[in-house]
C-alpha cells in the first residue's frame, strides 16, 4: 500500500528539501532557527518599525540605492526596505496560517486513519492518494482563480492541499504508538478512544506534527510567491511573492533595478531554507526510528550509508 | 503478488484517478460564483452573445445533465471551446504544448546532467568542503522561487551569455532572405536554453542528492570492494560500478518530478513570455477564459497521472523486488 504511484508522488512534493538536508550535518537546526526569528521579529514588530504605509511613495520611480533609501525605491516610487518589512508580516502570516491548516487536516486524517485502522484507514489513504496524484501548482492557481484573491482564499487553498504528507506521517507514527503497551493498558482498564487518542497518543504525535507544520510553512510561502506572481494575491497587501511580481510587472528588468528584484527572492529563500533546516533537524532528532519509515515510503534509499563507507 | 496483480493494480488506479479528475475538474469549474460566462472579460460581448454561450456550454441544463455531456465530449476528445476565440480548447492548446514540450525536455536534461555530475562529485569527495558545497548549492536553488530564478537570468546571465530573453523566435529570421533549416534550429534552441536552465537549475538538487545517495549506496556494495580489490582505479570504480547502478532511481526520478516540473514552468514561462502551455493559462486566467483553463488544467493532470504509472511500471522492470 505504501509503495506505488502514493509513494511516487511523496517523493516529490515533501521529499526535496527534506532529503537535501539530511545529507547535511552540521548547526542546521541553530542557523535556521536565527533566520526564522529574525524574520519573525522584524514581522511582529514591523507597525513599529514603519512610521507608514510601506507603499507611499517618497522618492522617484526605482531610485538606486542610495543613503537615504538604502535598497532604493521600486516602481512606484515606494522605499523597498519598508516594503521588506511590511511584506515580512504578510509572507510569515500567509506560512504560518496555511501550515496550520494543512497540519488541522493532516492531523486528524492521519489520526484518524492510524488509530481506526480498517475501512476508515483504506478510505481515508485512498482520499490522500488521490489528492497527492493532482498536480498542486496548477490546482492552486485556478481554485485561486475562480474563487477570488483574497488572502484568507489563498491561505485555504494551500492549507487544503499540502496535508497529504503530513497525514502519512502522522499515520504512520500513530500506529506505531497504538501498539504501545501503555496504550493497550489503558484499553484495558477501560479507556474509550476519545480518551486514549487524546490523552496517549497525541502527545506521543505533537511534537513530530510541529516539526512537520514548520517544512509545510516553507512550502506554503513557496506557494504563496507563485500564486501572486500570477496575480492572483491579495491586491490589498504587500508581501514578498507581491515584490518580485511588482519588480516584472513594473519592468524593473528593463530599468536594470536589480535593487527591487533581488532583495525579496533573498528574503523569500532564507526563509525556506530556514523552515527546512528547522523541521529537517526537528523531525530527525525527535524520532530517528521515523527514517526508517520514510525509507518504505520514499522507495529510495535517500539517506546515505555513511557508516558502511566509513568504515572500509 | 505477481508480476500481473502489480501492473493490474497500478493500472486500475490511475484509471480510478483520471475519473476523479475529471469530476474534481467539472465540479470546480461548475462551482464558481456566478457561472463561467458571467465571469468572461470581454467588453464586446453583447448580453445575447452570453446567452448564446451559455446555451452552448449546457450551462441552462440540470447538473448532472451538464456532467453526462461532459465526459461523453470528453470521451469524444471534446474539450470545449475557447470564449474568446471561438476555437476549440484543442486546437488552442496544440501549439502552446508544442512549444512547452522541447523546452521542459531541455530542461530536464539540464537538471540531470548537473545533477549526476554533482551528485557523483559529492559522492566521491563525500564528506569534505566539496561535498557540502555542492549539497548546500542544490538546496539554494531548491529554495528559490523559479520565477524569481528566471528573474536573476535575465537580469545577470542573458547579456552575458548574450542570449534572447523572451518569446519563442526571432520576429525577424527569415523575412529578411531565407533562413536555413539550421538557423531555425539554432534561433529556437536559442530562446529555449534560458527558461529550459531556470527549470534544470531548480530541480539540480533533487538529481544530486538522488545520485549521491545511490552512488554511496552501491559504492558499498561487496561487488565495488572487490572492483578496488582487484586494482581498479577509483575513477573506474565510480564510473563502471557506482554510477551505472546509481542512475537506476535517477531514471524513475524524471517521471516524478514532472508534477512539480509543470509548476516550475508556468511561472518561468511566464516570466520569459514563452509562448508555452504556462502562459497560455495565464492568458486565460487573465480573461477568465475557463473552458481553455480547465481543458489545460485536464491535460496537465491527465499527464502527470500518466508519468507516475509509467514510473512505477518503470522502477518495477528496473527492480523487480518491488511487490507491493
Amino acid at each position: 500500500m505504501s509503495a506505488g504511484v502514493e509513494g511516487a508522488a511523496f517523493v516529490e512534493r515533501q521529499g526535496r528539501g527534506r532529503a537535501l538536508l539530511s545529507a547535511l550535518r552540521g548547526p542546521q537546526l541553530a542557523i535556521g532557527l536565527l533566520i526564522l526569528l529574525a524574520f519573525t521579529v522584524i514581522a511582529v514588530f514591523s507597525p513599529l518599525i514603519l512610521s507608514r504605509d510601506a507603499k507611499t511613495k517618497v522618492g522617484d520611480v526605482f531610485e538606486p540605492p542610495s543613503g537615504a533609501h538604502v535598497l532604493g525605491t521600486d516602481g512606484g516610487g515606494a522605499d523597498m526596505v519598508a516594503l521588506l518589512v511590511q511584506g515580512a508580516g504578510v509572507s510569515l502570516a500567509v506560512g504560518f496560517a496555511a501550515a496550520v491548516v494543512s497540519a488541522l487536516i493532516g492531523g486528524a486524517v492521519g489520526l484518524l486513519s492510524g488509530y481506526f485502522g480498517g475501512k476508515v484507514d483504506t478510505l481515508l489513504m485512498r482520499i490522500t492518494d488521490y489528492v497527492l496524484v493532482i498536480p498542486d501548482v496548477p490546482l492552486m492557481i485556478i481554485v485561486a482563480a475562480l474563487f477570488g484573491r483574497s488572502l484568507t482564499n489563498i491561505i485555504l487553498i494551500i492549507g487544503a492541499i499540502y496535508w497529504t504528507t503530513t497525514a502519512r506521517l502522522i499515520r504512520a507514527q500513530v500506529k506505531s504508538v497504538r501498539e504501545r503497551v501503555y496504550v493497550k493498558r489503558a484499553r484495558a482498564i477501560g479507556a474509550g478512544n476519545t480518551r486514549i487518542i487524546f490523552r496517549h497518543v497525541l502527545p506521543q504525535v505533537a511534537p513530530l506534527l510541529v516539526a512537520n507544520t514548520v517544512l509545510l510553512v516553507a512550502l506554503a510561502i513557496f506557494a504563496e510567491t507563485f500564486i501572486t506572481f500570477l496575480g492572483l494575491g491579495d491586491p490589498a497587501l504587500v508581501s514578498w511573492g507581491r515584490l518580485i511580481e511588482n519588480a516584472f510587472k513594473d519592468d524593473a528588468l528593463l530599468n536594470e533595478a536589480w535593487w527591487a528584484i533581488v532583495p525579496p527572492g533573498v528574503c523569500v529563500t532564507l526563509l525556506i531554507l530556514a523552515c527546512t533546516m528547522i523541521g529537517q533537524s526537528l523531525e530527525d532528532s525527535l524520532n530517528p526510528r521515523l527514517r526508517v519509515g520514510h525509507l518504505s515510503v520514499r522507495r529510495f534509499r535517500l539517506r546515505p550509508l555513511d557508516g558502511r563507507l566509513d568504515a572500509e | 503478488m505477481g508480476r500481473g496483480d502489480y501492473i493490474a493494480k497500478r493500472v486500475g488506479f490511475a484509471l480510478i484517478t483520471v475519473l476523479v479528475a475529471i469530476t474534481l475538474n467539472f465540479v470546480l469549474f461548475r462551482a464558481i460564483p456566478g457561472d463561467a460566462v458571467s465571469a468572461l472579460r470581454c467588453r464586446q460581448c453583447t448580453a445575447a452573445f452570453k446567452e448564446f454561450q451559455r446555451q452552448e456550454l449546457g450551462l441552462d441544463k440540470s447538473k448532472w445533465e451538464q456532467y453526462r455531456l461532459y465526459l461523453a465530449d470528453l470521451a469524444h476528445g471534446d474539450l470545449g471551446r475557447s470564449l474568446r476565440t471561438e476555437r476549440s480548447v484543442a486546437s488552442e492548446l496544440w501549439a502552446p504544448i508544442r512549444n512547452t514540450l522541447p523546452m521542459v525536455a531541455l530542461g530536464t536534461f539540464f537538471s540531470i546532467l548537473l545533477g549526476v555530475a554533482a551528485g557523483v562529485v559529492s559522492a566521491w569527495r563525500r564528506g569534505t568542503i566539496v561535498d557540502r558545497g555542492t549539497l548546500y548549492t542544490g538546496l539554494g536553488f531548491y529554495s528559490m522561487p523559479p520565477q524569481w530564478l528566471g528573474l536573476l537570468m535575465v537580469l545577470y546571465v542573458s547579456g552575458w551569455l548574450g542570449l534572447p530573453t523572451s518569446g519563442v523566435k526571432d520576429p525577424i529570421l527569415g523575412i529578411l532572405g531565407d533562413a536555413s533549416t539550421w538557423d531555425v534550429v539554432v534561433d529556437r534552441l536559442e530562446h529555449m536554453v534560458l527558461p529550459s536552465l531556470t527549470l534544470g537549475l531548480v530541480l539540480l538538487g533533487e538529481y544530486a542528492l538522488i545520485t549521491r545517495s545511490a552512488m554511496l549506496e552501491t559504492l558499498g556494495e561487496d561487488y565495488a570492494l572487490t572492483a578496488r580489490a582487484k586494482g581498479l582505479s577509483n575513477w573506474a570504480v565510480v564510473r563502471r560500478h557506482g554510477l551505472r547502478n546509481a542512475l537506476l532511481p535517477v531514471v524513475t526520478l524524471v517521471a516524478l518530478s514532472l508534477g512539480f516540473i509543470i509548476g516550475g514552468a508556468i511561472t518561468i514561462e511566464y516570466v520569459f513570455s514563452y509562448p508555452g502551455i504556462g502562459l497560455a493559462i495565464v492568458e486565460a486566467i487573465d480573461k477568465r477564459d475557463f473552458p481553455v483553463l480547465q481543458g489545460a488544467f485536464l491535460l496537465l493532470t491527465l499527464s502527470v497521472i500518466a508519468f507516475n504509472l509509467l514510473a512505477d511500471l518503470l522502477y518495477f522492470k528496473l527492480d523487480p523486488r518491488v511487490t507491493t
